[in-house]
């Protein structure tokens, strides 16, 4: 397996390296491995801060900037960050207002963010914590850790920012990402496996004539394989998947994400696909975003999150934004 | 009685265990989980033998507790909190005394262990490292050596579990027929404990 890596041990920290100096607008610490927007602390506004394992780029540090998170704490390759980070990045974006940890649902994020909420309160930073569980695939949560926290991050994170960058106090910014979390659901298709820098082979075998349903955003394998299909079948299973669990009355956001190895004219025809089942199922589209956002390195393949906006959802979505992973309005 | 030197020889005893076995605990990671869990392990139990290496406390419960929050600092993911809070816990129940019979220790590691479940929400039979720690406990009274096949046991126990906890849960019934990496690193660290005796 080749790879533009050096050795796998520095593989964050050489990416984090190569992102300061693209983005002079962040202040990037290589070493404890926290990404902040350079005026932080911003006086009066609340805090975002998430993070979770690298490999899913542009997420998250790609959506620090004004109108999104504040800052970020990536882990290492599919790892959630230590609360090492997380405490240092809330204490770099608090001005006094509070921080809001915006956590995907993965046991290892859970916990360790759980861990950094308790220190940074110690140091009398005011935080609150949402949880993004948006992926429909993971049935029974019973009998599991729960949903996984997949494409609605992006919507978590670029209208909460939104609301934070108005200034709105921290149980507004937190309610909105709640409502966000409650009001998307998402479901992913793999082609093909990824391939971790630490492992250099595959994580799992996926014979060509053959995709995982209902897969997260690590790699792992999905709710079931079967034999390929036509972008307008996986279209059809999968929004309807996603609409099993969420009825919407309201118009949605759509994000057409690619896992990080499809290329944009197979995610453009494959949302072609997904706007006809929608318009089929008679809901209404607000907008949409069609790119790699809440990637698997290599892994071929794409999700489809919806998400049912009111007013000032969709108001909020539409604020300008300035990040190196998503830019509008600014 | 068990020393500081004891705990220390433990602890460096897993860090090279974990170093031996990293290749097979991230393939164990493959097909169930993310294909890393030697990798972290690895770097954990490294800054681990740094930081004991560097601040040198001199009681079985500081060095369990400073171990433990070294584990947190620097392993990430699910395993960074759950081996630290074992250690940290397991330590603070050690209390500050300068040596600990065998018998209080095993009674502080089942500390640990009940703390690891709670932060975990796993119980036995979840296909966690809990499969291991707790028949490991089971056993500790009995000796360092019973502990080690009852962990060894648990762990390949999992394979044919259904997981209910982490990554793998995802997997459902897909997680069946794979050994759990966090109940085989349980072991392995259970293990040291039987080298650290011998040295």
């Amino acid at each position: 397996m080749k790879m533009l890596i050096n050795v796998a041990e520095t593989v964050v920290a050489d990416a984090l390296r190569g992102m300061a100096a693209a983005h002079p607008e962040l202040t990037v610490d290589v070493e404890n491995r926290v990404i902040v927007r350079r005026d932080a602390p911003v006086p009066g506004k609340v805090g975002l801060v998430s993070g979770g394992g690298s490999g899913h780029e542009p997420l998250h540090g790609g959506f620090v900037g004004p109108g999104m998170l504040s800052a970020a704490c990536p882990g290492e390759v599919f790892t959630s960050p230590v609360p090492d980070q997380m405490v240092r990045a809330a204490a770099a974006v608090d001005s006094g207002a509070g921080v809001l940890f915006i956590v995907k649902n993965y046991t290892g994020d859970v916990l360790n963010f759980d861990m950094a909420a308790e220190l940074a309160e110690d140091e009398g930073i005011q935080v609150a914590k949402v949880l993004v569980n948006d992926d429909v695939a993971v049935t029974d949560s019973l009998y599991t850790a729960g949903r996984r926290g997949t494409g609605a991050t992006l919507f978590v994170e670029k209208i909460a920012g939104a609301a934070a960058e108005e200034g709105a106090p921290l149980e507004r910014v937190e309610a909105l990402a709640r409502q966000v979390n409650e009001s998307s659901r998402s479901f992913g298709v793999a082609l093909s496996a990824c391939t971790t820098p630490a492992k250099g082979s595959p994580t799992f075998d996926l014979p060509p004539g053959e995709l995982e349903l209902g897969v997260g955003i690590h790699g792992e394998p999905g709710r079931e394989r079967r034999a390929m299909m036509t972008s307008r079948e996986i279209a059809d299973f999968s929004v309807n998947a996603v609409l099993e669990d969420l009825d919407p009355r309201n118009p949605v956001l759509v994000l057409v994400n690619g896992m990080g190895a499809t290329p944009l004219l197979e995610l453009y025809g494959f949302n072609a696909e997904v706007q006809r089942v929608l318009v089929e199922r008679g809901i209404p589209v607000a907008r949409t975003l069609v790119g790699n956002y809440v990637t698997s390195l290599d892994m071929a393949g794409a999700s489809v999150t919806l998400c049912q906006v009111d007013e000032e959802l969709l108001r909020l979505w539409d604020a300008p934004v300035k990040t190196p992973g998503l830019r509008w309005g600014m | 009685m068990l020393d500081a030197d004891y705990f220390r020889r433990w602890m460096t005893a897993t860090a090279a265990s974990v170093d031996r076995e990293a290749q097979r605990l991230t393939e164990l990671d493959s097909p169930i989980g993310d294909a890393d869990h030697g990798k972290n392990m690895q770097r954990g139990f490294t800054a681990v033998v740094a930081a004991l290496e560097k601040e040198a406390p001199d009681t079985p419960g500081a060095i369990l507790m400073l171990a433990g929050r070294q584990l947190i600092s620097t392993v990430g993911g699910a395993s960074g909190p759950l081996y630290g809070t074992l250690l940290r816990r397991t330590g603070k129940a050690l209390g500050d005394a300068a040596e600990v019979s065998e018998e209080q220790f095993a009674d502080a590691l089942r500390t640990g262990v009940d703390a690891v479940m709670t932060l975990g929400g796993a119980a036995p039979g979840d296909k966690t490292m809990i499969d291991a720690l707790v028949p490991a406990v089971d056993a500790l009274p009995d000796s360092f050596t019973a502990a080690r096949a009852a962990a060894e046991e648990g762990a390949v126990a999992t394979t044919p579990l259904l997981a209910r906890k982490g990554r793998a849960s995802y997997l459902g019934e897909r997680s069946i027929g794979h050994q759990d990496p966090g109940a085989t690193s349980s072991a392995l660290m259970v293990a040291a404990l039987v080298e650290a005796a011998d040295e």
